[in-house]
């Protein structure tokens, strides 16, 4: 379903211009670049693309300003947090201080299944604690010895990885040599990853050193016999949150796909190591994991493939592309797949979309979700005020104008203060970020998600997902609470409007 | 097709219908490459097992799932207990973030921080401009009536020295020069979240009081430490002050910062020790930390300013919160009204009332080192057994005053101390070891899974309940909540284990 409607451009820009006013002069000048409005992209054909509806003109991917409150982290999230993290049967050392490891501990909502402590690892915390002779004496002698440890006590796990904190680099620790040499003498994978949290401007840089790490410590590092059949395909870049990878990979199956590996939601290391054999990566996130998509393409000629499993629309859309790819036969079964989940579609949409009808909403999440689950939203009739993206790169602005339309506001790397007023200005009927969000947000009266750990709930993706999806965006906005915050013996009610 | 409109499944009903069940099956027979089910189940039980827990007390470096976090932390939440001050941590800005949401999952709450955001260029030529820079936008956009620094380990790292920074940005013009920047250095590589709280409420005390003449008075001042319920304990706690009319100041209080009403409007800032109380509470007859640990180097200066001083250790139960009511009234001067005896009486009552289902019942503690003190004397007065007591950010002292006060107890007899242990530890002994109940935080929970060891969340960080830090621990209407949330526990664990028809519920008892 594509809806039709045009966003308050006018109105928009002068919120921009409003924020803007807020800040010293300098700084000014460097946010005015992160925010816009969509505007109309033109008529020029471009061949052998699809022209986008919108043009998102926006700088990205730069330093944030200090002292502004940004939503976004760091390098360590991006890789111990994103990309490694999920990985099920390893062990993922948060080398340093104590405190990184503990605050993304079991937050990511990665599901998998294994037994924690025994063959698997991730809702678990392994760190090196690291004290103040650490960093004065350095911390390699002590990695050796954790990783002896490791093994010791943890001797079912296939392999470590060593996630740098912001110390190592700045110490000089040689964590490839302790690796290597450890590696050889325990006969098994070890990882170093120097994704310090001060590298680069965000999470993102901390995708592309995990994604350079599994191609340099991973790939072809060991023989395995791998049976392979021309439908292998990886899906890459779906951390099962929520359990999003496994309500995708039913569908895939069901088209008649092999998926030999997931990256990185519930995986195995046998999954990475054999990923180079399939014929196909299909990836979700591009922004975490496009790297090593490039990689596999030029180094193995395994082809990739961007789809988006948010919604009826671009689920459809995205099985067939994903068909195509492979002829008749295969395109014949996803049209079945298409066909069996319509009912279940049609009911979702019956049931939900006169309830969601017409309601706006505002994101602001983090590489990908920001575009991928606009036509979600549309597909029950609700409409994009705003969104905009905390680590996203040039190319993602560019894929942004294919979803958003005009006179959506955009804001790149947004700050604490910019959103708020935002918000507040456009009272949308529902916001979707992150937890250091929520709780502002719904303190002025405006029903929220969460849409990095899907507020506790999910999947989203695929049929399924999009089921649990409607009905928690209805239960987020239709809540009679919202209708609670005024007491009835003052006199003015200015929430009355956004609480109807 | 399992899922539908008419009754949408949530993952873990969906996940468990037979099409998804396949699924698994076959992707982890097909492409996980597993390890032999019977080797994955040796290594299950082998855990259990007296051999595995020597070799996991053996470990010297490695640590699994610790119960501590790092010391910014511990200074973002002591500086959210001041009015209108924001956190400006300085180092990294990952830090922050992680700090926010941390913060936010335990109380519900929006948690209010700023980073200097440094990267590669600051950690060579240090974060100086990070500092101006940030102090400027921070003011500007904040609007703060006092902006306290905290650092990251990256900063603490590079050597940046925080007070020469914040003059140097006053100098350039960031915020004005009079305006309160207070400051702590906050190694996260050194102690836990604990320090951090010490060392920012140093920090701000030394700010204001550093070159101002004290004039002894008559009032008290309370400084809670790091404390999860702050919510509920710091407004009971003011209750029982007032009513005994106490005049008093809180040195840090993120009671109302973190409980903020829902009327439409969102506060940035409530509540909160104000600038003029911390200056004022340089005159104060004496101050009461009420947790040692949290308040070490903090002490020491308030009591170098002629202060009398004194310390708890988290006084919750029957002793603890005498003891803390009579050092308010030997210091005040006021006495302990009737009411309060009253209540008193009623929590003693309703012990007694429940003693039958609480004695010589065995008991694992975690949490800060306080906190585990506190838990384990109350368990011991409703003569209960702690039987293991572990704080990862115990330090030896506390491992030999958590003795002591075990061995004056015969309750404490059989109970053992673990400093600086972690809940990977705390596994093997539950295993080798075991007892009825654990009381600790959210982490607890795998600990329960894999034990069968029921837990009781009655320390921060609770993320997987609500609420609860609403309501306080501590004085004798919080021993009430201690008591009914310990004694829920007890009888739902009762009714679990006597539930099924025609084989065990001939104990399914009515009344308890």
């Amino acid at each position: 379903m594509s809806l039709d409607y045009e966003n308050d451009g006018e109105l928009h820009g002068k919120l921009i211009e409003e924020v803007l006013a807020q800040y010293p002069d300098k700084f000014a000048k460097r946010r005015k670049k992160h925010l816009s409005v969509a505007s109309d992209a033109g008529t020029e054909e471009i061949e052998g693309a699809e022209r986008p509806v919108t043009e998102c003109d926006v700088k990205s991917n730069i330093k944030s300003i200090p002292g502004v409150m940004t939503v976004r982290g760091c390098a360590y999230a991006g890789s111990k947090g994103v990309v490694w993290g999920p990985i099920k049967d390893m062990v993922h050392i948060s080398h340093g201080p104590v405190g990184c490891g503990q605050y993304s501990w079991s937050q990511r909502r990665n599901y998998y299944i294994g037994k924690t402590g025994i063959d698997t690892f991730v809702t678990m915390q392994f760190t090196s604690d690291f004290q103040e002779r650490d960093i004065v004496f350095g911390g390699d002698k002590k990695l050796e010895k954790i990783i002896d440890e490791i093994e010791d006590l943890f001797p079912l796990a296939n392999g470590i990885s060593v996630q740098s904190e912001c110390p190592i680099g700045l110490i000089g620790d040689d964590i490839e040599a302790v690796s290597k040499k450890k590696a050889k003498e325990h006969d098994t994978t070890i990882v170093p990853v120097r994704c310090e949290g001060f590298r680069g401007v965000s999470q993102s840089l901390g995708h592309h050193i995990a994604n350079d790490a599994i191609r340099d410590w991973v790939f072809d590092k060991k023989t395995r016999e791998v049976e392979t059949t021309p439908y292998d395909v990886n899906v890459i870049g779906d951390y099962n949150i929520g359990g999003d990878a496994w309500a995708s990979r039913i569908l895939l199956e069901e088209m008649g796909l092999r998926v030999v590996g997931n990256w990185s939601g519930d995986a195995t290391l046998a999954e990475v190591e054999n990923a180079v054999h399939a014929k196909l990566n299909l990836i979700h996130c591009y922004r975490s994991m496009n790297y090593i998509c490039r990689h596999m393409e030029e180094k193995y000629g395994i082809p990739w493939m961007e789809y988006n499993f948010f919604g009826p629309s671009q689920i459809a859309m995205s099985l067939r592309k994903i068909a195509k790819h492979y002829g008749p036969e295969i395109e014949e079964k996803a049209e079945a797949v298409i066909a069996k989940y319509q009912p279940l579609v049609d009911a979702v949409i019956a049931k939900y979309g006169p309830r969601l009808k017409g309601k706006s909403v505002m994101l602001y999440v983090g590489g990908l979700r920001p575009r991928h689950v606009v036509n979600a939203y549309e597909d029950l009739g609700m409409q994009i005020a705003g969104t905009g993206y905390e680590f996203a790169h040039n190319d993602d602005y560019q894929r942004t104008g294919h979803y958003v339309k005009k006179g959506t506001l955009i804001y790149d790397d947004v700050t604490g203060y910019e959103l708020e007023k935002f918000i507040e200005a456009i009272r949308p009927d529902l916001v979707g970020s992150g937890i250091k969000e929520k709780y502002p947000v719904q303190k002025m009266g405006i029903p929220f998600r969460q849409m990095h750990s899907w507020d506790y709930s999910g999947p989203y993706h695929g049929y399924d997902g999009f089921a649990i999806f409607a009905r928690d965006m209805d239960l987020a906005i239709n809540n009679p609470v919202w209708d609670l915050f005024d007491a009835p013996w003052t006199k003015e009610a200015p929430l009355a409007a956004a609480a109807e | 097709m399992p899922q539908s409109a008419d009754r949408v499944l949530d993952h873990a009903p969906l996940f468990r219908e037979p099409e998804y069940q396949e699924m698994f099956k076959n992707k982890r027979e097909q492409f996980e490459c597993p390890l032999p089910t019977e080797q994955v189940n040796d290594q299950v039980e082998f855990t259990k097992s007296w051999e595995y827990r020597e070799k996991n007390l053996a470990r010297q470096s490695l640590v699994v799932n610790p119960a501590k976090a790092c010391q910014p932390l511990g200074a973002v939440f002591a500086a959210a207990g001041f009015e209108k001050c924001m956190s400006f941590v300085h180092g990294s800005q990952g830090c922050v973030a992680y700090y926010r949401s941390h913060l936010s999952r335990h109380f519900k709450e929006p948690c209010s921080a700023v980073s200097s955001s440094m990267t590669e260029d600051a950690a060579v030529f240090g974060g100086l401009n990070n500092m101006i820079d940030g102090l400027a936008n921070t003011y500007a956009l904040y609007e703060p009536k006092m902006i306290a620094v905290s650092t990251t380990c990256m900063a603490e790292v590079i050597g940046d020295d925080l007070q020469s920074f914040i003059q140097n940005a006053k100098t350039k013009g960031s915020v004005p020069q009079e305006f309160d920047v207070p400051f702590a250095h906050t190694p996260a590589f050194v102690g836990s979240h604990i320090d951090g709280y010490d060392n920012m409420i140093k920090g701000i005390l030394e700010n204001f009081w550093k070159g101002a003449v004290r004039n002894a008075g008559t009032s008290l001042n309370i400084i809670p430490g790091f404390d999860g319920f702050c919510v509920g304990n710091n407004r009971e706690l003011k209750r029982l002050l007032d009513l005994m009319g106490v005049e008093y100041t809180f040195i840090q209080d993120a009671a109302d910062q973190f409980d903020t009403p829902s009327d439409g409007d969102y506060r940035m800032y409530d509540g909160g020790t104000t600038i003029e109380q911390v200056k004022s509470a340089l005159d104060a007859k004496g101050t009461i930390s009420l947790q040692y640990w949290n308040t070490r180097k903090t002490m020491d200066y308030v009591a170098e300013q002629g202060q009398e001083t004194a310390t708890f250790h988290y006084p919750l139960g029957v002793k603890a919160t005498d003891a803390f009511l009579m050092k308010v009234s030997e210091i005040s001067g006021k006495a302990i009204p009737e009411a309060i005896r009253m209540e008193r009486g009623r929590l003693i009552d309703a012990m007694a009332d429940s003693q039958a289902h609480l004695h010589g019942k065995k008991y694992a503690i975690w949490g800060d080192p306080d906190f585990v003190q506190a838990m384990a004397q109350f368990v011991m007065e409703t003569g209960g057994e702690p039987t293991h007591c572990l704080a990862t950010n115990g330090t030896k002292q506390w491992e030999s005053e958590m003795k002591d006060m075990l061995a004056a107890n015969p309750f404490g007899a059989s109970a053992q101390v673990w400093a600086g242990k972690d809940l990977w530890h705390l596994r093997s002994l539950l295993f080798t070891e075991p007892v009825d109940f654990m009381i600790g935080s959210s982490y607890g929970k795998y600990l329960e899974r894999d034990t069968g060891t029921p837990l009781i969340r009655l320390t921060f960080p609770i993320f997987d309940r609500h609420h609860h830090h609403r309501f306080p621990l501590m004085g004798y209407q919080g021993g009430l909540r201690v008591l009914t949330t310990i004694l829920d526990k007890v009888f739902d664990k009762l009714d679990a284990d006597t539930i099924i028809p025609g084989e065990t519920d001939y104990s399914f008892d009515l009344t308890r």
